[in-house]
């Protein structure tokens, strides 16, 4: 059987329309993106002076005001969420790449942490609501904490066993080689290894819990008051701007923007960092 | 193909014959201290098989290659000297390995203890993400009690030992990791002979070095000889010829032929050996 050559035009053809069509889905993705980040630019960038970030909110008709409050339990909450979650992630992630290998119960955990990964926050919060909130008889930061942390564990999770995975046996041999227990190999060798990849894995499941909101309307609540204890519910950015976006007030919906931006700039500059930190690792190694 | 050497050395492992064994090397008795002894191990991956009841003695301060065709199961022998398969949980090795007259492969056996008198350099260089200061340090610290100035010295001590110091004495702070191949690869004998093993096992040091580091490698292992055993395992026939005072030949997981390096690779007895060493397979 004789072999024919395809012509030359054909190939060319649908080297281009591939091309064309991959060229075009990335530039609707690309768009869409950064119409949302100039919309909330242009709009939040008139709400941002500095009474926004040191006045309490003002009630609707009053002039003027902040969310200085909503920016400090934002801040509160996603630290704790980070205390909580990142070291169980960590360690979880060490079991799944340093003990686990081949293990039925490592195979069930990793399982259950992907299908983590997908669940809805909203059904978190309400998790947490059943859990924490009902028990305690009020919402409260560290019921908002602690829904947030439930949502970073899976991805600390499989970032942390990733990044342990890239890190060469050898490695690990010439630790165990002079004689360091495996937990020091672990610790002292590996984690620093992985040091960069690891500090990206959790300042991104920071930077994708920060922005959640549904999980905090079960949990922290909100509050036009500054954070007094632990124990009651808390003002936060989203929850703010989906109570004020909602509300007829124009003053209120000016702020929903300047919130917008505030968590977005947030979610942006934790993500250049991370990609800092992905960078430095290339340049040492 | 039986290994010829067990056999006729050692019908029975007979406790006393253990601590002054008497070798006979293809018909040369000679009287020396084996550092270590291997009896009839076995090596498994998983269900698969890779070593057939290998028995050999390795003597101290002696340099003893392993040669041998691609998956003939050299790397997997010495792996079991400091017990590093183990950090995979399907390999297996039975049979008795004698070291300072107990088998260390007994499960009551010390395994951080033994690794730290059997250490390892590796096929790839594997410098730790830290300074080459550092990198000697480590294992100094986890090992010993030292104050710093001490420390200071057996690592400075270490690192003349491995031929390294001229090189990097001025860049100490630097990371391991921005050496070159061969400098690394010296950096891992530092770090290794920094925390005075025993034995030096090498799993093919130079397949990834070039001529140049290749060659103070080799003079590098010629001075160690004199204060470790060493067990090299190398691809490289020339390299076997240069360093090593016995060569062990391996093939398809069976030592075939073991014996003094001039000898095996003048006069072997076998004709699996001679068709290896003369290329005519592997």
């Amino acid at each position: 059987m004789k072999l024919v050559v395809k012509s030359l035009k054909y190939r060319r053809l649908a080297n281009r329309t591939v091309q064309v069509l991959s060229a075009l889905s990335a530039s609707v993705g690309l768009a869409m993106l950064l119409w949302i980040l100039i919309v909330v630019f242009l709009r939040g960038f008139k709400a941002i002076n500095l009474s926004f970030f040191t006045q309490l909110p003002m009630p609707p008709g009053m002039v003027g005001g902040g969310l200085a409050n909503a920016i400090a339990g934002t801040l509160l909450i996603t630290v704790l969420a980070a205390l909580i979650g990142t070291p169980i992630g960590l360690m979880a992630g060490i079991y799944l790449a340093e003990f686990g290998k081949g293990r039925k119960l490592a195979a069930g955990i990793r399982f259950f942490t992907n299908i983590m990964i997908g669940v809805p926050s909203i059904i978190v919060g309400v998790f947490v609501y059943t859990l924490i909130v009902l028990p305690s008889k009020s919402f409260s930061t560290y019921a908002g904490a602690a829904a947030l942390a439930i949502i970073m564990l899976p991805v600390v999770v499989r970032t942390t066993e990733d990044m342990l995975t890239m890190v060469p046996n050898s490695l690990r041999e010439a630790g165990l080689s002079l004689g360091v227990p495996n937990w020091r190999v672990i610790l002292g060798i590996t984690f620093r290894a992985a040091r960069s990849g690891l500090i990206t894995g959790v300042l991104l499941a920071v930077a994708r819990v920060s922005g959640e909101t549904a999980p905090l309307l079960f949990t922290a609540l909100n509050s036009p008051y500054w954070i007094n204890s632990l124990h009651e519910p808390v003002a936060n950015l989203t929850v703010t701007i989906f109570n004020y976006a909602m509300s007829p007030y124009a003053d209120w919906k000016q702020q929903a923007w300047g919130a917008s931006l505030l968590i977005m700039g947030g979610v942006l500059f934790l993500n250049i960092f991370a990609r800092i930190a992905i960078k430095t690792k290339t340049r040492t190694r | 193909m039986k290994p010829t050497l067990a056999e006729a050395t050692h019908p029975s492992p007979d406790a006393s014959a253990l601590k002054e064994p008497q070798m006979t090397i293809n018909e040369q008795t000679v009287a020396e201290p084996a550092k270590i002894a291997v009896r009839n191990l076995n090596f498994f991956y998983g269900k698969h098989q890779a070593l057939h009841d290998n028995n050999i003695e390795i003597l101290r301060n002696h340099v003893t290659a392993i040669i041998g065709p691609s998956g003939c199961g050299k790397s997997t022998h010495i792996r079991t000297y400091n017990r590093i398969h183990e950090l995979y949980r399907d390999q297996r090795a039975t049979g008795e390995i004698i070291m300072g007259g107990i088998n260390i492969l007994a499960p009551e056996v010390d395994v951080i203890d033994l690794r730290r008198r059997v250490g390892m350099i590796f096929q790839k260089p594997s410098p730790f993400p830290m300074s080459i200061y550092e990198n000697v340090a480590y294992g100094l610290r986890i090992n010993y009690k030292l104050k710093g100035s001490e420390l200071a010295e057996r690592v400075e001590q270490a690192i003349k030992q491995a031929a390294l110091w001229e090189e990097v004495k001025d860049q100490l702070d630097e990371p391991g990791t921005a050496l070159s191949g061969g400098q690394q690869q010296r950096l891992c004998i530092a770090r290794m002979i920094a925390i005075e093993p025993e034995v030096l096992l090498m799993d093919e040091p130079a397949s990834a070095i070039d001529p140049v580091g290749t060659a103070k490698l080799e003079e590098l292992m010629l001075t160690l000889k004199e204060n470790y055993t060493i067990v090299i395992v190398t691809h490289n026939m020339q390299q076997a010829a240069r360093v090593s005072d016995y060569t062990a030949f391996f093939y398809e997981g069976r030592i075939v032929e073991f014996g003094k390096t001039k000898q095996v690779f003048t006069n072997p007895r076998m004709k699996q050996t001679e068709d290896y060493i003369t290329g005519r397979f592997g």
